[in-house]
């Protein structure tokens, strides 16, 4: 994989993950590109797109579209599954996971994908291993939580746009 | 995993108790981030956000700089800076912060100061440097999850050069007892594999360990390294084979942990992998094809289940048996599964199945028909990616008949596209397609029209070169070319009364060459009429300068008669002043030629085209020049590579570390010892010698070595196919016949011009019969009878055309010193094309000469060793008696020291020739002796000796003219050579008279392994570090490594020490060092390494061919052993 894009409908970046080293003014052209493209899709229309020589594989959840960009060569469909593998762990660590809790914390959803996809290619794939290994590492920022939960719970009440 | 649980635990309390103290302000500053989101959200323009996120830049800015801001607070800022970086502001100021957060934050810190550091930097970044440490430290921890922090970083990105460092600490995590330690080390390898092959290839084995541990994680993360590691040599792990198929069954049959299952489809992703590895293992290879046939028929049978994960599976295994030897069965059931994909109703699989057609279809061309119907209504899908898949589809089964209606389909997703990326690939399909399968010239011209048109100005330049050298080169027939180039000249001709200023600049620069050569075919034509519409282009305003020169040349060409001449008359007017000096001089040209008619027609003859012209490649005519200035006193020419290489030396301190793999500890170095003045007189004659002899060598392209790059700065470097064709037969080509080109017209006419619209279902039929007609026969007929049964682009048979025909560029319009655009681009393209290919070329022969003689030195060896001991032990033969005492004759500087056998040379009933040699250190000290064993006194003898690699000079004082009966005659030489070879011949021969007899002559030939002129280099370290990299000749091979030994590498190289006289620089770990010289100055540096019981080793030299040759000795030496 190469990179790793999630963005709200509204095109704002929220999570960007780049596998290839590339510099600042490359990722934000190709991201601005990208955001582009996918939002002019229609919601019937195939999964993957045809990027320069890349293939893009993307897919919405509720407000919140998740991008990955493969080889050619790769497998469009197992990148498919490996976006929501990471969005079934993103809800099962939130909690029915929102837009929200990934902006307000957005550094946790990037320690969960790195649990999840090493440089570029999936590491564990046992929800449970990638769960255990993030969880380990947050009992000693359970305090931390504490003060986000807070401030979300505040949130979602006011804008409630549902989970993913 | 409890361990770390336990760890952590332990560390909680002070944690804690830390966290206590500064509570309220803790609670300040992370709602910081909080107010500053709902700030942004309550935004509503994008300037009044560019201002807010200043303002909070500014004040990230001031906190991360301030002494008295605590680690806590720090990682809250960083938090806050990725936030600001993510929306696209830069916060370059807080990288150096990130990385001190990760150096000196306690462990929670630590984790948001690694994850800035690896959102804020790629891995060519400087400052990463600065991590090297912080990783060092805590791969060493005692903490777990800081050394999952340090792997998890490092597995993302790592300064390359700086991998020795933490190499073996990574290493030692292989046998780590936690298994999500073993797992992140191994995806640290893979990385390191990924960015500097050459520093991971001694740990191939620990892979293998890596692929049998007992964690199904561990397995899986390793596969990833297995897969690239097949991907680049297939060969080397067919042994593996069987073990990746019995994975596959457990995985298949579910004996993996229900962790490890998703949608209770176990191991997907494992799945996946294997069998990708198992399609590039059982490409090509009948034997490993069969031992997974079984088990991927059972995939095929277990993935049943309707979800995509076992869709993603199944088209892996359908990939996977059509990459492999071929079974019927299994290609039934995977073509049925091909089928399912095609005719699903998710477009998600609908566009899988067409890729999969794609990718099958030469194999199967039958398996599209089947499913005509449906890639008809593809090809109108509103989804363009449905629409691109199609054609790609489509472009794979064109053939003669169908050609017309793909080529219209294809146009006509060109001009809806507005990607470019899509247009560049389309347009160079299409014209691929024209060139090979055009029916008719109007169609071919027509097509190529849109194709310049659409393509516009981001098309492969080498489009308009071929199509120009298509035109220019012709067929087989004059009169079928006559009237390719007339429809051409008409058709340009009538666009450019239309709309000139539509069309692209290449497509202009196309038109103006085409009427300038070919307008003269039109009778009707007046010159005078195509010079004022070519005129009219220079007024436009877009046109490019380089279009203008193209305009103008042609004007040149054209300018006869007197309109003519006077448009040529006004355009020189106003172009003589133009600030583009090529376009002052092409309207110099154009004035002067209009003026001399018979100058015109010498510079630029008519049809040239077809007269090959002469191109001297070696620009043999500057020679003279070259030496002029020379002698004058100018540099001699270095090519870049060597340029480069030698400023690299002359920087007073090179701190460049020796190549790339030896631990970093030899970089630092003390740079005194350079200062000698022995060793900067010797350094700097290697690099004189250098060029010399790499120019002489011819060998003057670029040596890469080894680490394959994919990615570069730009991102993915696209693979570039080889350009391996050139040198293609050219099969002379069977004219069209009559009848299929009547069926090549009734299958046009037969079809209208396809607009077809979904209701009519009898239109489709007919798009159906015109697309998929003549699939699956080979008969393909093509632009002009040139038949061409395997795809293959118009520029590659353009210059197997044009290898065929001599050295072949046409510069018919040029004017004699400075080419015209024209020319330049046909031939630099030209020129690339033969620069590129000579190299693939040669290579090969090259290597096969060399294995050649080297198997002619093996069986001269042997020769020489059987005779040698004839000579020694068993002369007991009479007439020889005195060859025991010929050591005697030595030259009395030579006597002292041990020389070699003396090998008998050649004889005659007179005289006997035999010959020895002594190695000295700076030369080879070559003795010949004449034993006359004859009755009678030689006399008017003359000893000639010749070599083409060695140079020798006498010794002797005075050359021997007479030997008395049974007595020797001694000539003594001094030997040094002048190009290496495995081995050196020196060829003789001896003119005699004996007394009263005619004057005989006898011949000999001498071989002396160039081993005999291999000395010990003796240099430290550092030099040899310097030397390495100022060496442009390498080489590199595996060889056996002596393995009787505590210590093979040691053992290994004192055997070639002992046996080829090298000199072991320095050996550390599993890495060795050696230098040697050939006699005299001629250094060659040799880098072992263990691996995977093997010793790689790369050679360097100045010296052409010095490595080649040591290697053959090297290898010989290690057989012997």
């Amino acid at each position: 994989m190469q990179f790793m894009l999630l963005f709200s409908r509204q095109g704002k970046l929220r999570l960007q993950k780049w596998y290839v080293p590339l510099s600042d003014k490359e990722r934000k052209k190709i991201s601005r590109d990208l955001v582009q493209t996918i939002l002019a899709r229609k919601p019937k229309m195939c999964s993957f797109l045809e990027w320069r020589d890349l293939k893009i594989v993307y897919k919405r959840y509720a407000s919140l579209y998740f991008c990955c960009a493969v080889e050619d060569q790769d497998n469009e469909l197992i990148t498919l599954e490996i976006i929501h593998r990471y969005v079934e762990l993103l809800d099962k660590y939130f909690g029915s996971v929102c837009e929200l809790d990934i902006i307000f914390n957005f550094e946790k959803a990037y320690f969960i994908l790195d649990e999840f996809l090493l440089g570029g290619e999936a590491q564990e794939t046992s929800k449970k291993n990638v769960l255990k290994a993030i969880e380990q590492a947050d009992l000693l920022q359970e305090v931390h939580t504490h003060i986000f939960s807070t401030t979300l719970i505040f949130l979602k009440k006011k804008y409630n746009p549902g989970p993913l | 995993m409890s361990d770390v649980v336990e760890k952590t635990l332990t560390a909680l309390p002070s944690l804690l108790s830390l966290d206590s103290q500064p509570g309220s302000a803790k609670l300040s500053s992370t709602s910081k981030l909080g107010n500053l989101i709902r700030g942004i959200t309550e935004l509503t323009s994008k300037h009044e956000e560019e201002k807010l996120i200043q303002r909070e830049l500014t004040s990230i800015k001031d906190q991360v700089s301030s002494p008295n801001t605590s680690m806590r607070q720090m990682k809250e800022l960083m938090v806050r800076a990725i936030y600001c970086e993510m929306l696209g502001y830069e916060a370059s100021f807080s990288y150096i912060h990130a990385i001190k957060l990760a150096q000196q934050g306690s462990v929670l810190d630590k984790r948001v100061g690694y994850l800035a550091v690896s959102l804020f930097l790629n891995e060519s970044h400087e400052l990463l440097l600065l991590l090297v440490n912080t990783v060092l430290k805590d791969l060493q921890s005692t903490n777990l999850i800081e050394v999952c922090m340090a792997l998890t970083v490092v597995s993302q990105m790592f300064p390359k050069d700086m991998i020795p460092a933490i190499l073996p600490l990574v290493e030692d995590k292989l046998n780590h007892p936690k298994e999500i330690i073993r797992r992140k080390a191994v995806l640290a390898l893979y990385k390191f594999y990924l960015i500097a092959p050459n520093q991971v290839q001694h740990i191939h084995n620990k892979f293998r360990k890596a692929l049998c541990d007992k964690d199904p994680g561990v397995m899986t993360a390793s596969l990833h390294i297995y897969l690239q590691l097949i991907k680049e040599n297939s060969e080397g792990y067919k042994d593996l084979t069987a073990s990746f198929v019995t994975i596959l069954k457990q995985v298949v049959g579910g004996k993996l942990p229900m962790d490890f299952n998703y949608h209770s489809v176990p191991a997907p992703w494992l799945q996946i992998q294997l069998l990708r590895i198992l399609s590039l293992l059982g490409k090509n290879d009948q034997s490993t094809s069969e031992i997974m046939y079984e088990v991927l028929d059972e995939s095929l049978r277990r993935a049943e289940m309707n979800h995509n994960i076992t869709y993603a599976i199944l088209y892996e295994c359908v990939k996977c048996i059509y990459t492999i030897q071929p079974k019927s069965e299994l290609l039934e059931k995977a073509a049925k599964c091909i089928g399912n994909f095609v005719l699903s109703p998710k477009i998600n699989l609908k566009y899988l199945g067409l890729k999969a057609l794609t990718y099958v279809v030469q194999q199967d061309p039958k398996l599209a028909l089947q499913h005509q119907m449906t890639i008809i209504e593809c090809l109108d899908h509103p989804d363009l990616i449905i629409k691109r898949e199609t054609l790609e589809l489509l472009f794979r089964i064109t053939n003669g008949q169908n050609v017309t209606v793909i080529v219209e389909k294809m146009l006509d997703f060109l001009r809806i596209s507005k990607d470019d990326y899509t247009t560049i690939d389309l347009v160079g399909k299409v014209a691929e397609l024209a060139e090979k399968y055009a029916p008719d010239n109007e169609w071919f011209i027509e097509t190529m029209n849109t194709v310049f048109s659409l393509g516009g100005d981001m098309m492969q330049p080498d489009i308009p070169n071929s199509f120009l050298k298509l035109l220019s080169e012709g067929f087989d027939s004059d009169e079928e070319d006559r009237k390719l180039r007339l429809f051409a000249v008409d058709s340009y001709v009538s666009l450019l009364q239309s709309e000139p200023n539509k069309l692209p600049q290449r497509f202009l620069q196309v038109i103006s060459w085409v009427l300038g050569e070919y307008s003269h075919l039109s009778a009707e034509l007046e010159p005078a009429t195509v010079m004022t519409l070519l005129s009219k282009l220079l007024d436009l305003k877009h046109t490019s300068s380089e279009t203008k020169s193209w305009v103008l040349m042609a004007m040149t060409k054209l300018c006869e008669g007197g309109v003519a001449i006077s448009v040529a008359q006004d355009i020189y007017e106003t172009h003589s002043s133009s600030m583009d000096t090529v376009l002052r001089q092409r309207a110099q040209e154009l004035q002067h030629l209009s003026q001399d008619s018979e100058l015109r027609g010498r510079v630029l003859p008519r049809d040239a085209g077809l007269m090959p012209l002469e191109v001297d490649s070696s620009l043999s005519f500057l020679d003279g020049f070259v030496s002029e200035a020379l002698a004058a006193g100018a540099a001699p020419y270095k090519p870049p590579h060597q340029r480069q290489e030698e400023l690299a030396q002359a920087k007073a301190l090179s701190l460049e570390p020796y190549s790339l793999s030896l631990p970093i500890s030899m970089s630092s170095c003390s740079i005194a010892d350079r200062q000698s003045p022995t060793l900067m007189s010797m350094s700097s004659g290697l690099s004189g010698d250098s060029t010399d002899l790499s120019h002489k060598g011819g060998s003057t392209t670029l040596k890469l070595d080894g680490v394959k790059r994919v990615w570069g700065r730009e991102g993915y470097l696209a693979q570039r196919e080889p350009v391996e064709e050139t040198a293609q037969v050219e099969v002379p080509s069977p004219l069209r016949s009559p009848s299929q080109q009547a069926e090549a017209d009734s299958t046009q006419s037969q079809t209208p011009t396809p607009t077809v619209t979904p209701e009519l279902e009898q239109d489709k039929q007919q798009l159906a019969s015109s697309l998929f007609v003549g699939l699956g026969s080979q008969s393909s007929v093509c632009l002009m009878g040139k038949s061409d049964p395997t795809p293959q682009r118009f520029r590659r048979k353009a210059q197997g055309r044009a290898s065929s025909s001599g050295a072949s560029e046409k510069t018919p319009t040029s004017l004699g010193s400075t080419p015209s655009p024209v020319d330049n681009l046909l031939c630099n393209s030209l020129l690339d094309s033969n620069l590129v290919s000579e190299p693939t070329n040669q290579t090969p022969q090259a290597s096969q000469s060399l294995d050649t003689t080297n198997g002619n030195c093996h069986e001269e060896l042997t020769d020489v060793k059987e005779n040698n001991p004839s000579l020694i032990h068993n002369n007991e033969e009479p007439d020889k008696p005195k060859d025991l005492c010929l050591s005697s004759h030595l030259p009395t500087e030579l006597s002292g020291l041990s020389h070699s056998e003396i090998t008998p040379l050649c004889s005659n009933q007179s005289v006997n020739l035999s010959a020895c040699h002594v190695q000295k250190e700076d030369s080879l000290q070559l003795v010949i002796f004449i034993f006359n064993s004859s009755d009678s006194a030689l006399q008017q003898m003359q000893l000639q000796v010749d070599s083409g690699e060695l140079k020798l000079s006498l010794i002797t004082d005075s050359p021997v003219e007479e030997v008395r009966s049974h007595s020797v005659a001694v000539c003594h030489y001094s030997v040094t050579v002048k190009r290496p070879s495995v081995h050196v011949e020196v060829l003789g021969m001896l003119s005699y008279q004996l007394p009263g007899g005619t004057p005989q002559t006898i011949q000999f030939s001498h071989k002396l392994p160039l081993t005999t002129f291999i000395r010990p280099l003796t240099l430290s370290t550092e030099e040899y570090g310097s030397m390495w990299l100022a060496f442009s000749q390498d080489t590199k091979q595996n060889l056996t490594l002596i393995n009787d030994d505590q210590d093979p590498l040691t053992t290994t190289l004192n055997v070639l020490k002992k046996k080829l006289q090298l000199h072991v620089v320095e050996i550390i770990g599993v890495e060795g060092i050696v230098a040697c010289q050939l006699v005299q100055d001629q250094p060659c540096l040799m880098h072992c390494r263990v691996h995977a019981g093997t010793l790689a080793v790369w050679l360097r030299s100045p010296v052409p061919d010095l490595p080649d040759c040591l290697l053959y000795h090297c290898q010989r030496a290690l057989q012997e052993h």
